[in-house]
């Protein structure tokens, strides 16, 4: 599984209905590594995600993988190469885990390809690799929110694409299943050389986690780059019109915000 | 746990799950051969079993007896044809529409279709002063052009579940508003006639009922089964669903005509028999407990409901018979009931 894939924006519009919400943004999401995209709320970045993952169609400009316009492209053979989990997936009443996540190769099959071993295969690898194999045969109703998230991540998963992009898969989750979910998304980065897309709310999390960083802000791209490079204070103040001091995260020598806010500044800040 | 072990226990629990269903629809099978078989039996006359089995095989066996004959192929096996026949397309129209909208009130009767049907029949009654087929083909085109109207009114580049929804509740509101003005301006023993075709019933049954009927699904059915395994996908929401490479808004408009289409024939052949489509899919999904997306066994319950509540239209008061639409009405009102005390106490309406 080591077939790099190009997934590249080239000046896209973006927008619902009369709304632009992306304006003229051109982004090539390195192949095998993780990328996360961050920025204050609405300023575009999940509609980036739905425009990079063909949900939502450009209003000019175009999304390009493998050098195609993957709106042209046939939206199933999309599928066996990019997988997205949105941010709200709806599960189906009394649905369990193990049909909820064989869903996800629902882009192997047709009429006449239904459910083979292989299948089987799939999605026992993908329950293993988020940790919820022991889950199985449980009812998705009946989860904690943190195993619903990983059984999600699963789902897409057993999709078995190079690519996959995720919207806010931290959301509502404690910090633990946070750093869970980040986790295992490395791994799948070093481990089967997967790329992965992520918007996060995270700013810290995203710093610590990211190879490569996308600050966005009113549909707009700041910066991009490795975090150590690009997340400085006066990114922070441009993206998120915060003061910050940035310093260096003691436990992944990864740059780290600490906001300064109007108390509790102590005596030595001067913002 | 090896990853062989791991994918068996992946195929032992899609074993289970499949076991469920087959012993689900078995039962169900079971249940719709005994009440068709009390349905061939029971009546005002009485017609010993075994002459019931040489009735219906006297076409092959050339045993014939016309009185009989009479009773049981040309009354008795009809009725409960069309019945068996119109439960199916209600329940799949239902199932189809509460699944895509993913909302259980949005069944063709609450969301306006089966209104449309019934304005446009009483149009057709009242003003035009036709009766049989030509009520039958107002009603059909009714339907479609209220579906229409509540598809066209709800699209806001592509169809949101809710907005459906709701412009279905107002259609069904504008639909009954039109059918009480007809009513005023009506003569009364037009609207006898038109309250009759209202409430559905299966009194007037004919084989020509059941030949169109059956065309209608058997035309229907494939288109169907192509469509319905777009909903693995899309019961996880429009984004997922793209993203998994459903064809979400193509599949939705087909899927959409398609029960219209159910609602629309049966409607034709029955009348607006009410609660049928709405009852179906939220039965069969109960009995499956998630095993299942439950077409073929919405399918069945619809049918069941549909022969059943006939059975009982017809002998539970001595000497009366009621429409079916007035025990489906009885039974579905209350199970409406249930189904909003229910999502109430959960806080959700699905």
């Amino acid at each position: 599984m080591t077939i790099d894939h190009q997934l590249l924006a080239a000046g896209i519009d973006l927008g619902y209905g009369e709304r632009k919400v992306v304006d003229d943004l051109s982004l090539t999401i390195p192949p095998g590594k993780l990328t996360v995209i961050v920025g204050a709320n609405a300023c575009g970045k999940s509609t980036v995600l739905r425009g990079l993952a063909r949900l939502l169609a450009p209003t000019r400009g175009a999304v390009y993988l493998d050098g195609k316009p993957i709106h042209q492209m046939a939206t199933r053979d999309v599928a066996t190469i990019l997988g997205v989990l949105p941010q709200s997936p709806i599960a189906p009443d009394a649905i369990v885990v193990a049909d909820l996540v064989g869903r996800g190769r629902y882009p192997h099959q047709g009429w006449f390809r239904r459910w083979t071993q292989e299948d089987d295969a799939a999605v026992a690898e993908a329950l293993r690799a988020t940790n919820t194999l022991d889950l199985a045969d449980r009812p998705v109703d009946e989860l904690s929110g943190g195993q619903r998230q990983r059984v999600w991540i699963a789902m897409a998963l057993a999709q078995q694409t190079e690519v996959l992009l995720l919207d806010e898969p931290t959301t509502f989750l404690d910090i633990n299943h946070q750093v869970e979910v980040l986790d295992l998304l490395t791994d799948l980065v070093r481990h089967s050389g997967r790329t992965v897309v992520v918007v996060l709310h995270d700013l810290n999390l995203a710093c610590r986690y990211a190879d490569h960083i996308v600050a966005m802000k009113e549909g707009k791209l700041v910066a991009e780059g490795r975090p150590a490079d690009v997340m400085t204070e006066s990114v922070v103040a441009d993206v998120f019109g915060m003061t910050s001091r940035v310093v260096i995260d003691p436990i992944s020598d990864t740059p780290m915000i600490v906001p300064i806010g109007r108390h509790h500044t102590g005596a030595t800040v001067v913002a | 746990m090896t990853m062989l072990d791991a994918a068996g226990t992946i195929r032992h629990i899609r074993y289970r799950l499949a076991t469920r269903r087959r012993a689900v629809t078995l039962a169900l099978c079971a249940l719709l051969a005994l009440t068709f078989a009390v349905a061939l039996y029971l009546g005002d006359y009485d017609v010993p079993p075994g002459e019931v089995l040489r009735s219906l095989l006297s076409p092959l066996t050339g045993l014939t007896d016309k009185g009989i004959d009479f009773i049981v192929l040309n009354v008795r096996l009809p009725r409960a044809t069309l019945a068996v026949l119109s439960g199916i397309a209600f329940a799949l129209s239902g199932i189809i529409f509460q699944t895509l909208l993913r909302n259980p009130l949005a069944s063709p009767d609450i969301i306006g279709i089966s209104h449309g049907a019934s304005a446009s029949a009483v149009f057709c009654i009242i003003v035009l002063g036709l009766s049989g087929t030509g009520v039958s083909l107002g009603a059909l085109a009714g339907a479609v052009l209220t579906a229409l109207v509540i598809y066209a009114l709800s699209w806001r580049g592509g169809v949101t579940a809710y907005r459906v929804v709701l412009i279905g509740i107002g259609m069904a509101a504008m639909m009954a508003a039109i059918m009480s003005y007809l009513f005023t301006r009506a003569r009364i023993f037009e609207v006898q006639k038109a309250l009759g075709w209202l409430i559905g019933s299966l009194n007037a049954s004919s084989s020509s009922d059941v030949i169109g009927l059956a065309i209608a699904i058997a035309i229907l059915l494939p288109a169907t089964v192509l469509l319905v395994r777009a909903l693995d996908a899309m019961q996880l929401g429009d984004d997922t669903a793209a993203a998994l490479g459903a064809r979400v808004e193509a599949v939705r408009l087909g899927l959409m005509l398609v029960a219209v289409a159910y609602a629309a024939f049966a409607t034709a052949a029955v009348g607006p028999v009410t609660f049928v489509a709405f009852v179906a899919g939220p039965i069969a999904r109960s009995l499956l407990a998630g095993s299942g997306k439950g077409f073929v066994q919405a399918a069945l319950v619809g049918a069941l409901v549909m022969l059943g509540s006939d059975l009982l239209a017809q002998h539970a008061l001595p000497a009366v018979q009621l429409p079916v639409g007035v025990v489906t009405g009885v039974f579905g009102a209350g199970f409406l009931l249930w189904l909003l005390i229910v999502s109430n106490r959960a806080g959700q309406v699905n």
